[in-house]
């Protein structure tokens, strides 16, 4: 069999091969085999050229993960268009601008958000074209909004578009320090490198069943829906109400015999705190990938004494690389370690470096950023050239080199330990956030005269946010205020965990916001 | 019921809103909407509602529909006291 060079393929063999055989479980919803998903897929893939999508475009997907949006994500890439997954749960501003950014051409979204995002996109001076699904739930409301459109006028059958490995699959949309979100364009060339190096890695086989946890926005989404796919598996959808309940995700887990689980680690310790875990069958699970944060090893070494028989890997990577290098945890984990695991060695697919402030490689296991190059490494940030180039290091042999803005170093065995960052990103619940996000968004508020926001570290969270607030003519606002209109302009992960009201904020002596001294404040 | 909503309302300003003017967090206040409570504020409250009042939460009650606002917890405490 040759290998598959880009996303659609993946689909279109295993479905040849395994037409029977269950793709994708919605729990309390449906299933779908693959044979169906391949099917449902072309239909999308014949609508959407009917509505004008051609290869190279862009379509968003604006719904619950669902069996829907999956085959939405196929039907997309069988056009040779990328697709642009944002998050249902963020304000419709946000969705709209990144529609806007990347000047989709199509959007398939459920009606319930309709209204607010076609409001915000008018007033930006886009239209893209809308296919409605009324609702999601196992591929039966992205049927009949096909079987309405077909009733309209058919659309003609066209051929699976064969992209070339360097064409763009997806569009990962990633916090922005200036106040706007930034597109990682990623092609079918960073995909494909990477779910072969999890073949590698992990060795799936068709009777696997994988969790997909993460949101279909968020990079670990790409492991969950291209792994098991590629791999004749069984791919289990955890919805977002579910996904962040221990008491109800445990008995989901076992139930659906889940053999392969990919999360952050803040889920996992969930699980381990508030999932009675003792109660129920994990027998089938064997592998646990978890990745987006440091997992303190209080909580791996709890989840570890409930869940002893799987294998344990700490993935780590940038959106703008995914998984670039990876670390196997040793078990039993040694009662009197406290410090977290290394991020490990580089992935085949890729070649890693260390280097100083002046752009040096670094061989003697010091602290340096460290750069990632090879076929995973994105292509660059959607329409800012100039950011992109900042991005990347080009060597002597012309080899492009993505510097991560991680600070490592080397441990005895050449493993790299993640000390922490060059800039003003932290992490949190596994999401990227940009403290300049939420400074850009607090700015917006009538009242606010200074925003500040920054990262404190904390045993128990990782990490809390905190902002500094000045406002206008001496008043404050009230906390519960400062959090709505947070909640209002930002999603959820970015709103701050505490607010802080001083008359002034602290000036360095060049009058920019002193950030050490505000750290320090109370 | 005046007294449970007191007694929750309590709590969410000493653990969550810290220095918060108790004026300020009504009965209606949107908490998960909000950007008050996030899933793990979330959890510490349905553990405090647990004990407090001897009570057992349905998984599917744990949701935006149930403890978005202090008078949704205080209707299902209730509810389930009878």
């Amino acid at each position: 069999m040759k290998a598959a060079l880009t996303l659609p393929q993946l689909l279109t063999v295993s479905s040849e091969v395994a037409p029977e055989q269950m793709a994708i479980d919605e729990p309390t919803r449906g299933e779908i085999t693959y044979g169906d998903l391949d099917i449902l897929s072309d239909r999308l893939r014949d609508r959407l050229w009917a509505f004008g999508v051609r290869p190279g475009d862009r379509v968003g997907i604006y719904m619950r993960k669902s069996i829907d949006a999956v085959a939405a994500i196929f039907g997309i890439v069988k056009t040779g268009a990328a697709y642009v997954p944002v998050d249902p749960g963020a304000p419709a501003e946000r969705n709209a601008y990144i529609f806007h950014n990347c000047e989709v051409k199509v959007v398939i979204l459920e009606t319930r958000l309709e209204a607010k995002v076609r409001e915000e996109l008018t007033s930006l001076g886009a239209m893209p074209r809308f296919l409605l699904l009324e609702g999601t739930g196992a591929g039966v409301p992205l049927r009949e909004t096909l079987a309405r459109e077909d009733a309209l006028a058919p659309a003609p059958k066209v051929e699976t578009a064969i992209p070339t490995p360097d064409d763009l699959a997806y569009i990962l949309y990633t916090s922005g320090s200036t106040g706007k979100p930034k597109g990682v364009m990623l092609s079918h060339r960073n995909a494909i490198s990477f779910v072969d190096w999890c073949s590698e890695a992990f060795t799936p086989h068709a009777n696997d069943r994988f969790s997909s946890h993460a949101p279909l926005h968020f990079d670990l989404s790409i492991l969950d829906l291209f792994v098991p796919i590629k791999h004749r598996a069984t791919l289990v959808l955890v919805s977002e109400e579910v996904g962040k309940d221990p008491a109800r995700l445990a008995p989901l887990i076992a139930d659906k015999r889940i053999s392969v689980w990919y999360s952050a680690p803040s889920i996992l310790s969930l699980l381990a705190q508030y999932g009675n875990l003792e109660r129920y069958d994990f027998s089938a699970l064997h592998t646990v990938l978890f990745a987006g944060e440091v997992f303190p090893v209080k909580h791996l070494r709890a989840l570890y004494a409930l869940w002893p028989k799987p294998r344990y890997f700490n993935l780590y990577g940038p959106t703008e690389t995914n998984v670039c290098t990876y670390y196997e945890v040793p078990t039993p984990i040694p009662a009197d370690r406290t410090v977290p695991f290394p991020i490990g060695k580089v992935c085949s697919h890729l070649l890693a470096k260390v280097i100083d402030e002046h752009g040096t490689e670094v061989t003697d296991g010091s602290e340096g950023e460290l750069c990632i190059s090879g076929a995973g490494v994105m292509q660059g940030y959607w329409s800012l050239p100039e950011q992109s180039a900042r991005s990347f290091l080009t060597d002597a042999t012309e080899a492009r080199w993505y510097k991560t803005g991680d600070i490592v170093t080397t441990d005895n065995e050449g493993h790299y330990l993640f000390v922490g960052r060059r800039d003003r990103m932290v992490k949190r619940r596994g999401y990227r956030v940009e403290l300049g996000e939420i400074e850009a968004a607090l700015y917006r508020h009538a009242m606010v005269k200074e925003a500040a926001v920054v990262a404190l570290a904390d045993a128990e969270a990782g990490v809390r946010i905190k902002a500094f607030l000045s406002c206008r003519d001496g008043k404050r606002l009230s906390l519960i205020e400062a959090k709505r209109f947070c909640a209002e302009h930002l999603p959820l992960y970015m709103v701050p965990d505490l607010f802080s009201f001083p008359e002034s904020l602290p000036k360095t002596s060049t009058d920019k916001i002193d950030y050490q001294r505000l750290k320090e404040m109370e | 019921m005046d007294d449970i909503k007191d007694t929750i309302k309590h709590y969410i300003l000493k653990e969550f809103l810290p220095g918060e003017n108790p004026d300020d967090l009504l009965d209606s206040t949107p908490l998960i909407t909000g950007g008050i409570l996030d899933s793990i504020a979330t959890l510490k409250v349905v553990a405090f509602i647990e004990e407090r009042y001897s009570i057992e939460l349905q998984a599917h009650e744990v949701d935006v529909d149930h403890l978005n606002t202090i008078a949704d917890m205080a209707d299902l405490i209730s509810s389930k006291k009878q």
